[in-house]
C-alpha cells in the first residue's frame, strides 16, 4: 500500500508485519532471499520526507532523500565532506540514485551466512539458530563488539560518517517524535535481538547532523578490495580540529568492524596534543582503542588495518597525507 | 560497418537495445515455468520429500522428484558434465544438487513453492573438503593428456644446478557467474524434443540428451544463438538440461527453467582449487637444466575433473629434463568444469611466478631468462612448432610498455604513499581444434548467407564469419549475414577452448571456397552478376573441416607477454593495475576490433583472478558460502586500468587453413603471474597464492 501523507503512513505502520520500502535497494532483497516476509509493504516515497536543508546549526536530512541527491548537496562537500566521501563510496551511481538516507542506516548486515540463500544457522535469520559464521569463514565478521551469538558486521559507510559527525536520528510514530543519537541507534547483537532501536510503529523522518566549527576537517576512507561498488573490508571517518599542526579534538569511527560504527573514543583523548607530522604518537594514540579489539580466526589482519586506516584518515583530513 | 579494426559486430546494435533473444526470453504456447529444489546438505540420502504445501500453492501444476522421472540412460561424460544422472535415486552427492522441480504459471509461483518443499534426509556424513581427501592420480574421461610426463634426468641436473627454486602456489575455487544464468525451455512433439538452450555446444546437448532418453541425434532440436556469457559453465551439458526435458516429457506441456543466482553456483561448474609445485633448477646463464610442476586440484566424487596446469609446462620453456604430474582429491563438492582459463590459466600463475623468482635469483632481467630458454623445437615432443612467435611478443610487448627502464630491485619506485611495481609473464595456451561443417550460400539479390551450427557466446563470432566468407568470395562483409546456434545448421563444435574461430571459421571458408570454384565454372565477375546472368536464385556449397587433417606433426600452441604495472599501497595492502601491455601471438587475426575487445576481457578476467575472484567452501557446512555476486567480487570499471592489446604477424597455416588460431583463453593467462611479479617488484612480498588480498600485504 501507499501512504499519502505521514499520518497515515504512521497509521499504517501500527499493523504487524509491515515493511517500510522507500528506495527498496534493501528491501527488495530481504523480499527476493526470504530475509524479511512482511504481510504488508508500506510505500513511503510520497511522504513530504525528502528535504535536505542546511543552516549554521547542522544539516537536516529528510529520511527519503536520496544519497546521491545528499553527495551532490553543495554545503554537504564543502562542510561535511566526510558525509559527501562516505556516500560516494558507496554502493554504485545507480543504487545510490534509488537509495535513501533512512533505508540506508536501516540496511543490515552483508554476513554470507545471512545472506544466504537458503537458511544456514544464523540467529539473525532464526532466534536460536545459533551462529555459523563464529566457527566459520571470519573474515568479513566484527573484532569489536560481537557476542557468541552474532559476529556480523554493519555494512553501511553513511552511518559511520553520521556517527563521527554526531548525529541524531528523528524518530516518530503516532505518539509523537524522538531522537536518538547515531552511537545509540543500533542494538548489542543477541538472540532475539533488535538490530535497532526503532520500534515497529516508528518512521525514520530524518537525520540531523550538529553544524562543525569553521576548522573542523573531516574524512572517510574506505579501504577495500574492488576499487568500486564494495563493501568496506574497513573504514575510518575521522573529524579533526587543529591547532597549526597539534590536534585540539578529534572524532574517531570506524566501520565494517562491528555490529555499528565503532567508536576509539580512548584514541580521541590520547590524539589530544599530538602533532600531526608525528607518524609514531598517531599510531600510538589509535592504538589505545584497539587493545579492546578481540578478532576472529580470519580477520587478525583488520585490527592493523583499523590502525593504519584510522592514521591515514586523520592524516588526509589534516592536509598531510 | 567495416572500419580500418576490422568489421563491427552485426549482433551489437540488437545486444545494445535489449533486443536479442537470449533463451529464457523464448515463449511457447502452454508453457510451464518451472524451479529446482536443491539439496541442502552435501552427502547423504534423501528419506522422504515433503511436497504436500508445494503442490497446493497458487498455480502449481506439478511437483517432481525422482519417482516421477523417467530413467536416463548414460551419455558419455564429457559432453555431459557430471556422470552422476540427476533425479534419478534418493543419493545426495553435493550440495545444491537438484532434488525437485516445481511447475507453476508462474515464475514467481514456482519459486514460492519450492520454498515450500521439505526434503528430509537421512545417513548424512560431513563433507570432505579439499585438502582433506587422498590425493590420487587421476582416472575416467576427463584425461586430456597423461596426467605424468618425464624426461631426462631431474636429479642429476639438480645435483650439478647452480640455482633451483623449489616453490609452493595455491589457486581458490572460483565460478563463471556470466551475467546470463543457465536456462532450458524444452518441450515435445510425439518423440522429437526442442530446445532453447542457453549452451556454447548445441552439438553437444544434442547428443547428450538423445542418449538419455535413447532418441536418434535427427530427433532433438537445440537452438543457442546467442549466450549471455558462459566462460566455459555452459560447455558441457548439466543436470538442468536433463531435467527440463524430463520434465516436458512427463508434464505433457513445454517446459522453462531457469537457473537461480545461487543455482549458478552448484550447477553448472566452477573452476577447482588447486595446489601446485614448481621446482626450476639453472645454470648461473639461466639456461634451464630442469622443471619440475607438480599439481594437485580439487574433483568432485565422480570422474575425475582434471586441471592440467602442468601442460603448457611441457612445451614452454628448453630444458633437458622435466618431471611433471598431475593429480586430484575427490571431494565432496559439486563438479568442476572448465573455466576460462583452464589447465595453463592456473599452471602458468605457478610456471611463470617461479620464473621471476628465477631471475631475481639470477640477478637476470625476467624478459631476458625467458628468451635465454626459448626452445627450437617442443621440448617434450621434439615436434617443430606449427608457429612461436613468442620472441616477438616479448620484444614487442617490452618495447611497448617501456620495460627497459624498469629498476630491477623490489621497493625501487616510490609513487607519494603508494609503491609502483612492474612485473612480466608468458602466457601460452592449448590449441584445441575441434571438426565442424558449414553452408555458404549467393544470392541473385547480393546477399551472402552462412549457415553453421555454432554459437555467439559474446566473442563476436558472426562477425569473424561474416568476413571469412566476404574474403573468400570478394563481397562487402555486410553484404553476409551469418546464420548460427541451431543443430538443424551444418554441424559445428563448441565455442568453447577457444577453438570457434578456428573450427566454424575454417568450415565456412572451406564452404566459401567451394562455393567461388562452382561460381566460377559459371562466369567471372560478382557472385550476384553470376547468378543473374545465368537465371538462378541462388547457389550453395557445403564443406567439412576437418582438424586432422593438418597439423598433426606439429606442436600447435598460442603465446603471448603480459607486462604490468601495479600501485600498491602498501600501507592498507592494496593492489591495483595501473596498466597491462599484452602483446599476442596467436595466429592471423580475422577481425582485430574484436580480438582486442576479446583480450581486452580476458587480461580483465585474469586481472579478476589476480586480486579478487575467490569462492570459499566452507567445510563445515560442505558448500560454497557465498552464492551471489556481492559474495563473489569481480573487476569493476574502476579496477580495470590502462589495457593496450596488440598482435604480432602471425600465420599458422597448420592450425588452420585462415592461418588463424584461437584467443578467448589466451587473454586471461600469465595475468596473475605478471600481477603478482608486479606486486613483489613494488613491495618486496611475494604472494605464491591467489587472489592477492590485503592480508598478504600488510
Amino acid at each position: 500500500m501507499k501512504a499519502a501523507d505521514v499520518a497515515s503512513a504512521l497509521a499504517a505502520l501500527v499493523t504487524p508485519g509491515t515493511e517500510v520500502i522507500a528506495g527498496g535497494t534493501e528491501l527488495v532483497n530481504w523480499l527476493k532471499e526470504g530475509i524479511a516476509t512482511p504481510d504488508w509493504v508500506l510505500d513511503i516515497t510520497d511522504l513530504p520526507l525528502g528535504a535536505v536543508e542546511a543552516s549554521s546549526d547542522g544539516l537536516r536530512l529528510g529520511a527519503l532523500a536520496r544519497m546521491s541527491e545528499v553527495a551532490a548537496h553543495p554545503v554537504v562537500a564543502r562542510d561535511y565532506p566526510v558525509l559527501t566521501e562516505a556516500l560516494l563510496a558507496s554502493a554504485s551511481p545507480q543504487l545510490r540514485a534509488m537509495a535513501t538516507i533512512g533505508g540506508n542506516i536501516m540496511q543490515r548486515t552483508r554476513c554470507p551466512y545471512f545472506r544466504a540463500e537458503t537458511l544456514l544457522p544464523c540467529n539473525q535469520r532464526v532466534a536460536g539458530a545459533g551462529c555459523a559464521a563464529l566457527e566459520g569463514d571470519t573474515r568479513a565478521q566484527a573484532i569489536f563488539g560481537w557476542t557468541p551469538e552474532c559476529v556480523a558486521t554493519h555494512p553501511s559507510d553513511l552511518a559511520v560518517a553520521l556517527t563521527v559527525l554526531d548525529a541524531t536520528v528523528a524518530l516518530r510514530n503516532g505518539a509523537g517524535t524522538r531522537a536518538v543519537p547515531m552511537s545509540r541507534f543500533y542494538c548489542q547483537p543477541g538472540v532475539g535481538a533488535r538490530l535497532t532501536v526503532v520500534e515497529p510503529d516508528e518512521l525514520v523522518t530524518a537525520v540531523t547532523v550538529p553544524g562543525l566549527p569553521p576548522a573542523a576537517r573531516s574524512h572517510y576512507l574506505k579501504v577495500r578490495e574492488r576499487a568500486s561498488y564494495e563493501f568496506a573490508v574497513v573504514s575510518a571517518a575521522v573529524v579533526v580540529e587543529m591547532d597549526g599542526l597539534v590536534i585540539t579534538r578529534s572524532r574517531l569511527v570506524l566501520g565494517g568492524v562491528a555490529h555499528r560504527p565503532w567508536r576509539l573514543a580512548d584514541a580521541e583523548v590520547a590524539l589530544r596534543g599530538v602533532e600531526i607530522g608525528d607518524l609514531e604518537a598517531l599510531r600510538a594514540a589509535v592504538a589505545c582503542s584497539l587493545t579492546t579489539a578481540r578478532p576472529l580466526p580470519d580477520n587478525r589482519f583488520k585490527v592493523e588495518l583499523a590502525r593504519r586506516a584510522t592514521v591515514r584518515a586523520l592524516r588526509v583530513a589534516a592536509g598531510v597525507g | 560497418m567495416s572500419t580500418l579494426l576490422g568489421l563491427v559486430r552485426p549482433d551489437g546494435p540488437a545486444k545494445l537495445t535489449g533486443t536479442t533473444r537470449y533463451a529464457a526470453d523464448n515463449s511457447v504456447p502452454g508453457l510451464v515455468f518451472s524451479v529446482l529444489v536443491s539439496a541442502t546438505v552435501p552427502c547423504g540420502r534423501l528419506s522422504a520429500i515433503d511436497s504436500s504445501d508445494a503442490a497446493s500453492a497458487p498455480g502449481v501444476v506439478a511437483v517432481l522428484t525422482s519417482a516421477d522421472m523417467p530413467r536416463f540412460a548414460v551419455p558419455p561424460v564429457p559432453p555431459l558434465a557430471h556422470s552422476l544422472l540427476p533425479m534419478q535415486d534418493d543419493v545426495v552427492a553435493y550440495e545444491g544438487q537438484p532434488i525437485a522441480l516445481v511447475a507453476a504459471a508462474t515464475r514467481e509461483q514456482a519459486e514460492h513453492a519450492a520454498s515450500l518443499v521439505r526434503p528430509r534426509y537421512t545417513d548424512l556424513t560431513p563433507a570432505v573438503a579439499f585438502g582433506m581427501s587422498e590425493v590420487v592420480v587421476p582416472d575416467g574421461s576427463y584425461q586430456l593428456v597423461e596426467p605424468d610426463l618425464a624426461f631426462g634426468d631431474v636429479g642429476a641436473a639438480l645435483a650439478s644446478s647452480e640455482v633451483v627454486v623449489r616453490v609452493s602456489f595455491r589457486t581458490v575455487d572460483r565460478h563463471h557467474s556470466p551475467i546470463e544464468p543457465s536456462a532450458t525451455l524444452a518441450w515435445w512433439d510425439g518423440n522429437h524434443l526442442t530446445l532453447h538452450d542457453a549452451a556454447q555446444g548445441i552439438s553437444a546437448v544434442r547428443l547428450t540428451l538423445a542418449t538419455a532418453f535413447g532418441l536418434p541425434p535427427d530427433q532433438v532440436h537445440v537452438r543457442s544463438p546467442f549466450v549471455g556469457g558462459g566462460f566455459g559453465c555452459k560447455g558441457y551439458v548439466h543436470a538442468h538440461q536433463l531435467i527440463t526435458a524430463a520434465a516436458a516429457r512427463v508434464l505433457g506441456r513445454p517446459v522453462k527453467l531457469v537457473l537461480s543466482r545461487a543455482q549458478m553456483f552448484t550447477g553448472c561448474g566452477h573452476q577447482p582449487a588447486t595446489r601446485q609445485t614448481v621446482l626450476l633448477a639453472a645454470g648461473r646463464d639461466g639456461a634451464l637444466r630442469a622443471v619440475e610442476h607438480h599439481s594437485v586440484n580439487a574433483a568432485s566424487r565422480a570422474d575425475d575433473y582434471t586441471e592440467f596446469t602442468t601442460a603448457g609446462t611441457r612445451w614452454l620453456y628448453a630444458t633437458p629434463a622435466l618431471r611433471v604430474s598431475t593429480r586430484i582429491e575427490r571431494c565432496d563438492r559439486p563438479q568442476p568444469q572448465p573455466m576460462r582459463a583452464p589447465h595453463e590459466g592456473l599452471g602458468m600463475f605457478a610456471i611463470e611466478s617461479a620464473m621471476d623468482e628465477l631471475a631475481y635469483r639470477l640477478g637476470m632481467d625476467p624478459v631476458a631468462l625467458r628468451l635465454r630458454n626459448e626452445p627450437e623445437l617442443d621440448p617434450t615432443t621434439t615436434q617443430p612448432f606449427s608457429s612461436r612467435p613468442l620472441r616477438a611478443c616479448l620484444l614487442e610487448g617490452a618495447r611497448r610498455f617501456g620495460w627497459e627502464a624498469r629498476p630491477p630491485e623490489p621497493r625501487s619506485m616510490p609513487s607519494g604513499n603508494d609503491l609502483l611495481g612492474w612485473g612480466m609473464a608468458v602466457a601460452t595456451m592449448e590449441t584445441f581444434r575441434l571438426p565442424a561443417s558449414a553452408r555458404v550460400r549467393a544470392q541473385s539479390d547480393g546477399r551472402v548467407v552462412v549457415e553453421v551450427g555454432t554459437q555467439e557466446v559474446g566473442t563476436g563470432l558472426p562477425a569473424v564469419l561474416a568476413l571469412v566468407a566476404a574474403d573468400v568470395l570478394d563481397v562487402p562483409p555486410e553484404s553476409v549475414e551469418v546464420r548460427h546456434g541451431d543443430t538443424c545448421l551444418p554441424e559445428a563444435g563448441m565455442t568453447a577452448g577457444s577453438s570457434a574461430t578456428m573450427g566454424a571459421g575454417s568450415a565456412v571458408h572451406a564452404a566459401a571456397s567451394e562455393l567461388r570454384d562452382e561460381l566460377a565454372a559459371l562466369g567471372s565477375g560478382r557472385p550476384a552478376d553470376i547468378l543473374n546472368a545465368k537465371g538462378l536464385g541462388s547457389l550453395e556449397a557445403q564443406a567439412r573441416w576437418d582438424p586432422a587433417e593438418s597439423g598433426a606433426d606439429r606442436s600447435i600452441h598460442t603465446y603471448g607477454a603480459v607486462f604490468v604495472e601495479v600501485r600498491v599501497d602498501a600501507e592498507l595492502g592494496l593492489v591495483r593495475m595501473n596498466r597491462c601491455v599484452g602483446v599476442y601471438g596467436a595466429g592471423r587475426i580475422i577481425n582485430p576490433l574484436a580480438a582486442r575487445s576479446q583480450m581486452i576481457g580476458g587480461i580483465t578476467w585474469g586481472l579478476g583472478q589476480a586480486l579478487l575472484e575467490r569462492s570459499t567452501f566452507e567445510p563445515r557446512l560442505g558448500r560454497f558460502l557465498s552464492k551471489n555476486l556481492a559474495g563473489y567480487l569481480m573487476p569493476s570499471n574502476a579496477d580495470v586500468g590502462d589495457i593496450d592489446v596488440s598482435f604480432v604477424d602471425d600465420h599458422d597455416p597448420h592450425a588452420s587453413p585462415l592461418g588463424a588460431k584461437g584467443i578467448g583463453e589466451l587473454g586471461a593467462v600469465g595475468v596473475a603471474a605478471a600481477l603478482a611479479n608486479a606486486v613483489f617488484h613494488a613491495t618486496a612480498v611475494r604472494v605464491r597464492e591467489l587472489p592477492i588480498t590485503i592480508e598478504h600485504l600488510l
